[in-house]
């Protein structure tokens, strides 16, 4: 498999990082050699094994239900590039 | 009296205790080298007052009779890992100004032990990089030069490279590092000093800036196998905060270090005998394994059949994670904005991550977003978790055999800067070795076992079974006790 500029580009849509004409270029020669070596894992049988889930076993715990983070709206808050009336701000979504 | 930046952990934490000098003395000194070299882009924030606080603290208690496991020791801290007011960048341009409201839990394990820290070290930008030149704040040099006479300025290694340049140069004790496919052990070797990646929860990841989460692992770099047992005890120990983190106790590996390999087996995996691999490093290989049988242990030959396809699974699960974990850089909560006028929320997301990712992070976002979309997941990404998953038994396989893996840590010795920084596929071949063992999650470490024909350090890598850091430090022990290196860098910075 490999990718042509287009493919590149809406990659990069997917990615949310606008790319100029000039990069999608050059990105797609560099994205194909990357793609084309990894390729090889179609090599591996590997019928019937399970995707690796955990490396390390490791059991999930549980915690009580209870709050234990929280009363930190000043500290969220102070590394915003916009925040107003104790919320991040952002350009107009709606019109 | 030797000069106190000559001191490693273990004998600046001693000479502290023993009262041979003050934290004060200890600090000032390293703050004046650190200022003093500048020319190695090491450091992206210094942090004196922070060390010198901490070595204050340190004299006051000893004075009222307290002494904490690293009191008296000043540490460099990676870039990576969020300091409490001290701005945290991953060395990108997207995170620049970012100062955390929090401490990272492996720093604040080291401060709580005593530690004070010397400032942020410069890194690969988000740690995707094995040489250091992709830093939004410029390329770490390394301190060692090749013994022609010529100046061409080597990598330190990455991702780790201001902490393995730091220590190299004895501008720093110890430093902390992280380990996603090799960037502890690589930057050791190319440097000349000693690093351990433990097993894959051993140190919890809260407050590291995430690169693969699957992979991360912080870990220290020092002088010596024995700092590195001290300051790995401070780091590591559960941690509720980080779901992955290992509930288990934290050995006492410094008091329990022995060279003493008598009854252990070390597996030699015969497939890291790459093809092209350098004689020197092929010597070294064999060096070692005299090393290890002269402490006692018995050496083998062991089968790792899927290693040649580690690299691959490496590079569809990393950038995988990667695109994930960097989707949260919107310039929206932190970080960059960039918000041309007339622009919508969309457009923000777009040109700020444009603006704020260097090349190989967006390289590696778009490879990781095209092995997850629809269509594509099952062929990239759930077949490198199979295989991933092969990888894995493959070491389980080994260790039925044997306690031990010794391989090279690296292809090679450093190599010079913008050597490899135009291909990114010969960048990443440079990680064959270390990257293995980082899929299994298990424990290994580089130890530095002598010097190439250019007069460059090169290294040797430990692997051992989950959670026997302790097997790993002896054999390094072992190793750096008959191997002798004691080679440092011409001061030239």
């Amino acid at each position: 498999m490999s990718v042509d500029v287009a493919q590149v580009r809406k990659i990069a849509a997917l990615a949310r990082v606008a790319v100029s004409d000039e990069e999608a270029a050059a990105m797609t020669g560099e994205l194909n050699n990357i793609l084309g070596w990894v390729e090889q894992l179609e090599q591996v049988d590997t019928a019937g094994v399970e995707p690796l889930a955990a490396v390390i076993p490791n059991t999930l715990r549980l915690r009580d239900d209870v709050v234990t983070d929280g009363d930190k709206r000043d500290a969220v808050l102070a590394n915003a590039p916009e925040a107003a009336h104790g919320f991040f701000a952002v350009p107009k979504v709606i019109e | 009296m030797t000069e106190l930046t000559d001191l490693g952990v273990a004998a600046i934490r001693d000479g502290f205790r023993d009262g041979d000098f003050s934290a004060r003395e200890v600090a000032d000194a390293f703050n004046g080298a650190v200022a003093a070299a500048k020319a190695l882009n090491a450091f992206i924030v210094e942090t004196p007052e922070h060390a010198l606080a901490a070595a204050d603290a340190a004299d006051q208690e000893r004075a009222e009779g307290n002494v904490r496991p690293l009191s008296g020791v000043p540490l460099g801290i990676k870039d990576l890992f969020c300091t409490e007011g001290v701005q945290t960048t991953a060395a990108s341009h997207i995170l620049e100004g970012f100062v955390p409201q929090y401490e990272s839990a492996v720093s604040e394990r080291l401060f709580l032990a005593g530690a004070g820290m010397l400032g942020k070290l410069n890194m690969d930008q988000f740690a995707m990089g094995s040489s250091n030149e992709t830093s939004h704040f410029g390329n770490v040099l390394s301190p060692w030069r090749r013994n022609d006479g010529g100046n061409a300025p080597l990598a330190p290694g990455g991702s780790s490279g201001g902490s393995s340049a730091a220590v190299a140069a004895r501008i720093a004790p110890g430093a902390t590092g992280t380990d996603t496919g090799g960037s502890i052990r690589q930057p050791a070797a190319f440097t000349g000093i000693s690093g351990i990646k433990p097993t894959y929860g051993r140190c919890s990841r809260f407050g590291i800036v995430a690169f693969a989460s699957s992979l991360d692992q912080a870990g220290p770099m020092a002088r010596d196998v024995k700092d590195c047992a001290i300051l790995l005890e401070a780091m590591s120990g559960f941690d509720p905060r980080d779901a992955t983190s290992l509930d288990e106790a934290v050995p006492a590996w410094e008091d329990n270090l022995s060279p003493d390999l008598r009854g252990k087996t070390v597996g030699i995996p015969k497939e890291y005998r790459v093809d092209d691999m350098p004689a020197e490093i092929d010597r070294l290989w064999q060096k070692g394994i005299d090393f290890v049988r002269d402490a006692g242990a018995e050496v083998v030959e062991v089968s790792l059949p899927h290693t040649r396809y580690a690299l691959p699974t490496y590079y569809i699960v990393a950038p995988a994670e990667a695109s994930s974990n960097l989707a949260r850089y919107d310039g929206v909560r932190y970080g960059l904005r960039d918000l041309p006028p007339g622009a919508n929320l969309q457009d923000m997301y777009a040109q700020t991550r444009a603006d704020g990712f260097g090349p190989e992070v967006k390289r590696r976002i778009l490879i990781g977003t095209y092995v997850l979309s629809a269509g594509f997941y099952d062929a990239y990404y759930t077949q490198a978790q199979r295989v991933r998953a092969l990888i894995v038994r493959d070491f389980t396989e080994a260790f039925g055999k044997v306690d031990l893996l010794l391989t090279p840590t690296a292809p090679s010795a450093a190599f010079a800067l913008g050597e490899k920084s135009d291909d990114p596929l010969a960048m990443y071949l440079n990680d064959v070795f270390t990257v293995p063992s980082s899929l299994a999650g298990l424990p290994a470490m580089s130890v530095p076992g002598g010097l190439d024909a250019a007069g460059l350090p090169l290294g040797l890598q430990i692997i051992g079974r989950p959670l026997d850091e302790q097997s790993v430090l002896d054999a390094g022990l072992a190793i750096e006790q008959r191997a002798g290196f004691h080679a440092r860098p011409g001061r030239w910075w």
